[in-house]
């Protein structure tokens, strides 16, 4: 993976030295908070609920072993034992106190690490496909662009402060695992009828309080124009997003309020400027990272005794045939562990789990290990012969659950546990839901599902794409959880429709449980998905089963 | 007492530690809710913010939140305000657990 040049460790260094100055003069009163608050911001340090919180960069959520201890060294030494992995695949750090926070930023940046732009008006983490790199079904590696873009947008001057947050990910692969329809830029690589590789672009995705699919403004964009292409979008949005608004300030709202093909003709020409000026040394350092992002050297062995194990062994054959998906080399698997036991927050490690993935990834791993938006830690590269092992060793810390893309393995963001915006609590419906269908011993029966909740409108937990969405408002002084269907994060991307009234906090349980009973009742075949059943139905039949059933609906 | 005023109290966060305190009469922060000053003019409660937030070394970002009286002081009246009292469900952080004898 990618290594600090001189430049990035001296960065990272003066940035850590400003920010610890600013923290010392905040402390002494010569910073006011209003001073301070977009200083900390920065550098990822948010003020919730009921103490701070660190929000690290995992940039694409690619770690190696050393990191991913030493993150778990931070939560030990400064936190309560533990960290919270994010659907931008970053990390946050709960329970921080302000004098601690330059010796966190410290000790990350020993390990090539830091905090900046997790938070204000900037490009935020670059996401990438978690499995890149990896998957069989991939067209190339997505990492060294989204290396490249990490380079040239960290500290562009240009782009510090923009109309609002600017997100972009990146896809290799046809099978979108990114939700790049859901992000400010979309990028997908694709090879063109002379089999050269590039970009189709989408811009203007995005959730939150207006929900939008992204849209396809180049359909072919070739590898030298991408850092010119991504300036000139970002160029022509930092003039005409509004900065009245903040509820109008994405570029999804500039796209609409502009229209598609003037915002494109602007685009295209601001383009041409640019670029001429790009003279080709960011195709010499694109070279150089690509270097950086070389396959491992493989293993050629024997896989018998997985497929033996595989055979003989039940518990080890429902977590290979759920977390398990197909590498690019047959030998291979890309191993999903689950951060989702039932019952737990999802995706929190505990500092001891850190430590077990950090020593497997060195062990059996190649030393690579990504974090995915659904919040699961993913081992891309392990031998099959070493899959029994791995299963034994996750399976004592709590990392052995065999949910991965079933109903308990859903995506909640932090929610009124912790989230200063939150309007209400996401953490515990998703642990009740995981939960209940472990009592009923049916998730494996109703196959892929995908539930996301959110818990305020700002939509971290995904739920406009979840193929059941979840969204906790304030309803007159209590929790209500609004159900959408429908939803898809993936190549076929849509946005969840709304079923009707919301549900209270103790409703939403058995509601999820009458839909998901419904669907066991309609699919026309086992192998009829959740969604595709959806899709064939239509909303109907999954409304019926949600409000006919007395007493169970809310009169909000 | 004007009546359409809900009665509040001023509540923060310590600049240090993040955690969540209440103003109390004799102007000390306290991190019980049941301590806080329960304020029920608005006019007093204005004096009360402003002087919460010139408190610039030990807190940030105060504000009033609605509460009411009860046995043993005030409580809090939205659940977000409870939550806040307390600390998150997922663990026994924050409060609940500082508390805990
Ligand atoms: S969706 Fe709302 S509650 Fe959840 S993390 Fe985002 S801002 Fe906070």
């Amino acid at each position: 993976m990618y290594s600090y040049s001189d430049f990035d460790e001296a960065f990272i260094r003066s940035r850590v030295a400003q920010f610890t100055q600013q923290v010392e003069r905040r402390l002494d009163g010569s910073l006011t908070e209003d001073e301070f608050r977009p200083l900390r911001l920065m550098n990822g340090l948010y003020l919730q609920l009921h103490a701070y919180m660190l929000r690290v960069a995992i940039p694409y959520g690619t770690l190696n072993p050393g990191q991913m201890r030493q993150l778990a060294h931070i939560a030990d030494a400064y936190d309560k034992g533990y960290g919270h992995f994010t659907t931008r695949q970053n990390i946050q750090f709960n329970w921080p106190k302000l004098p601690d926070v330059p010796a966190i930023l410290t000790a990350l940046a020993d390990v090539e690490m830091h905090a900046i732009q997790t938070s204000g008006n900037t490009v935020r983490n670059v996401t990438a496909d978690h499995f890149a790199g990896a998957a069989a079904d991939e067209v190339e590696d997505p990492r060294p662009y989204a290396e490249l873009l990490r380079q040239w947008s960290t500290d562009h001057p240009e782009f510090q402060f923009l109309p609002r947050k600017f997100k972009i990910a990146i896809t290799g692969a046809e099978h979108d695992r990114a939700v790049i329809a859901a992000h400010d830029i979309g990028l997908r690589i694709v090879r063109n009828d002379k089999g050269e590789i590039g970009f189709q672009v989408l811009v203007g995705g995005g959730l939150g309080r207006t929900p939008m699919i992204g849209m396809v403004v180049r359909e072919f964009l070739p590898v030298e124009d991408l850092l010119p292409y991504v300036e000139a979008v970002l160029s022509v949005y930092n003039t005409l997003g509004r900065r009245d608004n903040k509820y109008k300030a994405r570029i999804k709202i500039t796209l609409h309020e502009t229209g598609k093909a003037e915002i494109t003709r602007q685009v295209e020409e601001r383009f041409a400027e640019l670029r001429p000026l790009f003279g080709g040394n960011d195709q010499k350092l694109l070279e150089d990272i690509r270097e950086a992002f070389a396959p491992p050297a493989y293993r050629n062995a024997p896989i018998d005794a997985y497929t033996a194990f595989h055979k003989a062994d039940p518990v080890f054959r429902a977590w290979a045939d759920t977390n398990l998906t197909a590498h690019k080399n047959d030998q291979y698997a890309i191993v999903t562990i689950s951060v989702k036991e039932h019952g737990k927050t999802p995706g929190d490690a505990t500092s001891a789990q850190m430590r077990v993935i950090a020593d497997l990834a060195e062990k059996y791993g190649h030393g690579d290990i990504r974090i995915s938006h659904e919040q699961n830690v993913i081992l891309p590269h392990v031998h099959k012969s070493d899959l029994p092992a791995i299963h034994a060793a996750l399976a004592q810390v709590g990392l052995g659950t065999a949910n991965v893309g079933l109903i308990s393995d859903i995506i909640a963001c932090p929610g009124m546990d912790y989230c200063a915006l939150a309007t209400a609590r996401s953490i515990p419906i998703a642990e009740e839901i995981a939960v209940r269908f472990k009592e009923l011993d049916l998730e494996h029966e109703v196959g892929p599902l995908k539930i996301k909740i959110s818990g305020c409108i700002n939509a971290c937990g995904h739920h406009h794409v979840g193929h059941i969405g979840i969204l906790g408002l304030d309803r007159a002084g209590v929790e209500n959880y609004q159900i959408t269907l429908g939803g898809d994060g993936t190549e076929q991307a849509a946005i969840g429709e709304k079923m009707g009234p919301g549900f209270a906090y103790d409703q939403v349980v058995p509601a999820i449980e009458r839909l998901v009973r419904a669907y066991l009742e309609i699919r026309s075949e086992p192998a009829e998905t959740f969604l595709q059943t959806v899709r064939r139905a239509g909303l109907g039949p999954f409304k019926t089963a949600l409000y006919e059933t007395e007493g169970a609906q809310d009169a909000a | 007492m004007s009546r359409s005023f809900t009665p509040k109290v001023v509540t923060a966060n310590r600049l240090r530690e993040g955690d969540v305190v209440y103003l109390a009469a004799d102007d000390r922060w306290t991190q019980f809710h049941h301590e806080a000053e329960l304020i029920d003019d608005e006019a007093h409660a204005q004096l009360r913010l402003l002087f919460a937030a010139a408190q610039k070394l030990y807190v940030v970002g105060a504000y009033l939140a609605d509460a009411k009286a009860g046995p043993n002081g005030p409580e809090p009246t939205h659940f977000r305000e409870e939550f806040r009292t307390r600390g998150p469900s997922n663990y026994f952080h924050g409060k609940q657990a500082d508390h805990a004898s």
